[in-house]
This record gives C-alpha cells, structure tokens and sequence, in this order.
C-alpha cells in the first residue's frame, strides 16, 4: 500500500453509501484475539514480539477469508505516517505509540484493518459506511475464522477469548457506531441520551475512541460488557438503541428547522463561507464549522455540496495529513494556514 | 481504578512508607475506613497491631503470587491493569473472578467457540510450560531431562496436529 497517495483518497467507509448515512457516520466491529503461546505484547520482548509478528504477517499475507490486505510494517513507519493510520482509524493511538515489532493488514478500501500487537497479539477491525452492523460482523466473523482456522487462540471454555486487559475477556468484541449528533447537541438534549445509554452500560466516547473528545458532534457508541453475553447479543444491544436516537436527532432537526429555517439557514451559511474563504483556521473551528456544513447539506439548506466531501474534510484536515500533502513538517501557525489553504482549494473546485 | 481488596472503585490512594519501603494503596470507601480505623498511629494495643500485621502479611503473599508462564506478579497486573499471558486467568482465577463480576456483571462466556478444539489451548499451556523446562535443562546441561522433555513436546505437537480440523480455510482459490 502506497502511503503517500492516501492523502489524495479516502476509505470506503467515509462515503455515505451506506443507510442512515446522513446521522450514522460508520459502523465498526473489532475483536481482540490472542495466541495461546506467546505472553501478551506489553509482557513480550522484542524477540517474542518479533515472533508474533512474523507468525500472525503470515496469515495476513495469505489473505484471511479471501480478503486482499496489504501487510504494512508499523514498526518501521515515521511518526507522521503512523499519525496518518491514526487519523484515517486504520490504527489505534496506542498501536502508534507502543515500541517493538508490530504491523497492520489494510484492505484496500481501508475497509479491514488487522493490527498486531497492539494491546492484544490481533485487533481485527472491520468498518462500513452508515448502520450496517449484521455486515461487519459476518465479514469480521469469517476473517477470525480464517485465522483461527490455522493458529490457536487463548481460549478457555469458561472465560472464552483471553485477553491482555480483563476488561475485553470473553467474546472480545467491541460494537460500535459513529454518529453525527448536531442537534441534539446544539439543544443540549444529548445529555439525556447519555444517561440513557449509561444505563444499558453502553459507553459514549468521541470521534478518535477511548480518551478522545467529542469534535464536530461526532459520538461514538459502544458496548462495554465483553463477557457472559453473545456477539449476536451485544450487536442486537446497539441495533435496538440507534434507530432510537437517529429518530430523535431527526425530530430535533425538523423542530429546529421549523422553529427558525431562516436562523438556521443563515447559520450553516456562514460556516460554509468561513470555510471557503479563511486563510487560517484552528482543527477545533474546522470542526465545527465542518459540521454545521454537514447538517445544513443534510437538511437541503446548502446544495452545491456533497457529503462525501465533508465527511473526507474531517479526516483530511487533521494534523498528519496536512503535513503529508505539505511534504513537510509544520508547527501549529503553519499547519491553520496550510489547513485553511486545503479546505478553500477543496470547496472551491466544486464550483 | 479499582479497590485492591474488594475491587469496588478506588476514592483513597494512600502512599505509605514502613520500615524504609514505599507502598500504593488503593482503597474504595468501605476498605478505606476499615482500613484507617486499623492504621492510626495512635493505637497502643501491640496484640491487634500484631493482628494487623500479620492480615498484611497474607495479604502480601497473594499480591506477590507470581504466574509461573510469564512471571507476572498479580501486584504487577493490579498497577498496570494488563495481564502478562493467557495462563494467567488459570493462576489468578480467584483474584480475576469477583474483578470480572465487577465489570461484566457474569463469569461465564455464552458466546462465539473457536472450531479448533477447545483442548488445544491446554495442550499450548503445556507445551509452553516445557519448552521453557527444555531450555533450562540445556542451559544446565542436563541432556537426559532435555531428551526426555523434547520427546513429551513432540508427542503433544503430534496430537495437536492430529486434533486439527480438517476443513481447509477458506481462501481465494
């Protein structure tokens, strides 16, 4: 996979293909597996790591499942390249940072990531554009039948898949949903989704997972009980909430629209001319701006302009990759003017 | 973080220095009044602080268990929240189960099952645990114990390979 042309595409997930793709940005399955005879990679030294690496690139290269993936060695990346896997969500932000022998097997769509030794030897990710959750788990459930076809996984019959952290023991399944929320946030009525998802234990997190804050009114959502419950199950958990909340954020968009079209029309308006026209601009006031573009193209209030494109600006305009299409590095100063130069070029070739 | 002793959320983090040594507590309420009410210095009865102290000793020995795969001690897995390997969920498994009630709210898996035989977890175990015996006798030029060592690896590598499934793996032509 050749790193410098991703900055000039995006994955297949970011291209609102798939349904309620206006309010559901992504849908996201991972599963953390491990071999049963190697310690896990924060107890394993570089030998060992080495090791697994070798034997887990092995089943990457033989393309698990009859899906292609091309083995990249993160390992031997630059800082600003694996910050690039980062942003695109290809690799996790402790993946980036940890040392020692690892790697990932990207699809090319970015569609299938398959980290090793991350937190666990294998973290396999599978994304798709919109709510398509029953998608992601047939296609992750035959990659990790792949795989564990031909290597054996801690396992035990009580605890399930054994896991460095206790907290992803039993199915290692993480179900998650990215979500585009403006409304409910800009009423503030996003405060009672989270205590109601708190309550059926499922975790709320921003756009980059674990630890990160919510941008652009971007919330993650996600199970947080791993043990004593299927996969069909915990997925099943997610499918009943979201449609619920896609309801609701549609509901609170017409109400907004009907209660002030022309304040709202005037609104989106604005950042979209912020955004076409600034010679520098901070990534939390891209953000937000971006944003507000994206419901305002959601709502019919700005029609020259595709989703695709915003969903794209949100990955492209992040540190790493305005450095990549810079060919250089950039200090903060630097880089809100190369961003506001990449945004103008990008929303004005459109017209 | 969780409690040390009950594994309820941690509120207390209490450093303590005794006889020249340095130790983290991690406490939640309850245990932290408990606790407390043990450890002030005001306390002249030397038969309860006896008690007390010999309640920290047992306490010690099971926060120093030490897994024998990896050689993770669960103090260590208690201040980096990771374990070290797989067997460490056989050694620790009375440490581990009211932390994973804790969390799941169940101790028992009801999901997905590897088609590889569920044994074949075991059989690693083993194989780990004497190809580590293997390279000690080597070292310690013991080349009997390492023969007969080498042979119990290859009778389990054969009867690991025979229990494999014999569907092939699903691939592109």
């Amino acid at each position: 996979m050749d790193l410098e042309s991703l900055t000039r595409t995006s994955g297949e997930w970011l291209k609102a293909t798939g349904p309620d793709s206006d309010i559901v940005m992504s849908s996201r399955i991972r599963l953390a597996r491990n071999l049963a005879q190697f310690p896990f990679p924060s107890r394993a030294d570089d030998n060992v790591r080495a090791e697994i690496e070798e034997v887990l690139r092995t089943q990457i290269e033989k393309n698990p499942a009859g899906r292609r993936l091309n083995y990249i060695s993160v390992s031997s990346l630059e800082v600003i390249d694996r910050q690039m896997l980062v942003e695109r969500q290809l690799i996790s932000r402790e993946h980036s940072e940890t040392h020692g022998q690892r790697g990932v097997g990207v699809s090319d769509e970015e569609n299938i990531s398959v980290m090793i030794n991350e937190e666990d030897h294998l973290r396999i990710q599978v994304l798709r554009s919109g709510f398509a959750l029953d998608e992601c788990w047939s296609e992750i459930d035959a990659i990790d039948d792949a795989i564990e076809a031909e290597r054996t996984y801690a396992f035990s019959d009580k605890l399930g898949y054994l896991t460095a952290c206790p907290t992803n023991c039993g199915t290692g399944i993480r179900v998650s949903v990215l979500m585009h929320l403006p409304a409910l946030v800009h009423t503030k009525e996003i405060q009672k989704v989270f205590q109601a998802l708190q309550k059926i234990n499922l975790a709320v997190r921003g756009l980059y997972g674990e630890g990160s804050q919510a941008m652009g009114d971007f919330y993650q959502i996600s199970n947080q009980v791993t043990l004593g419950k299927s996969e069909a199950n915990l997925i099943r958990t997610i499918q009943d909430v979201v449609p619920n909340i896609v309801s609701y954020e549609r509901r609170v968009r017409q109400a907004l629209v009907s209660e002030n079209r022309r304040g709202l029309h005037d609104q989106v308006s604005r950042a979209y001319g912020i955004l076409k026209t600034a010679r520098t601009i901070s990534s939390e006031e891209t953000m937000d701006l971006l944003s507000s573009v994206r419901l305002g193209i959601n709502l019919g209030l700005i029609d020259d302009l595709e989703i695709p494109t915003i969903n794209e600006l949100f990955i492209h305009t992040q540190p790493a990759h305005l450095q990549k299409i810079r060919h250089e590095k950039l200090e903060t100063v630097d880089r809100n003017v190369a961003r506001a130069d990449y945004i103008r070029q990008r929303l004005n070739e459109r017209n | 973080m969780k409690c040390e002793r009950c594994s309820k959320p941690a509120v207390l983090h209490i450093t303590e220095l005794r006889q020249g040594e340095v130790r983290a507590l991690h406490l939640c309420e309850g245990c932290a009044k408990e606790y407390l009410s043990h450890a002030q210095p005001s306390k002249k009865d030397g038969a309860i602080e006896s008690d007390t102290g010999a309640e920290e000793a047992a306490l010690d020995d099971l926060e120093l268990q030490v897994c024998p795969n990896c050689g993770i001690a669960f103090k260590e897995f208690r201040s980096l929240g990771r374990l070290g390997c797989p067997h460490d969920y056989v050694v620790f498994e009375d440490e581990l189960l009211p932390l994973l009630e804790n969390i799941h709210g169940e101790t028992t898996h009801t999901g997905k099952i590897p088609k590889r035989s569920p044994q074949s977890s075991q059989i690693q175990f083993k194989l780990i645990k004497l190809r580590s015996e293997l390279r000690s006798c080597v070292e310690e030029e013991r080349y009997e114990d390492a023969a007969r060592i080498r042979d119990s690896i290859r009778q389990l590598e054969e009867d690991q390979s025979q229990a494999k499934p014999t569907s092939a793996p699903s691939e592109p032509g």
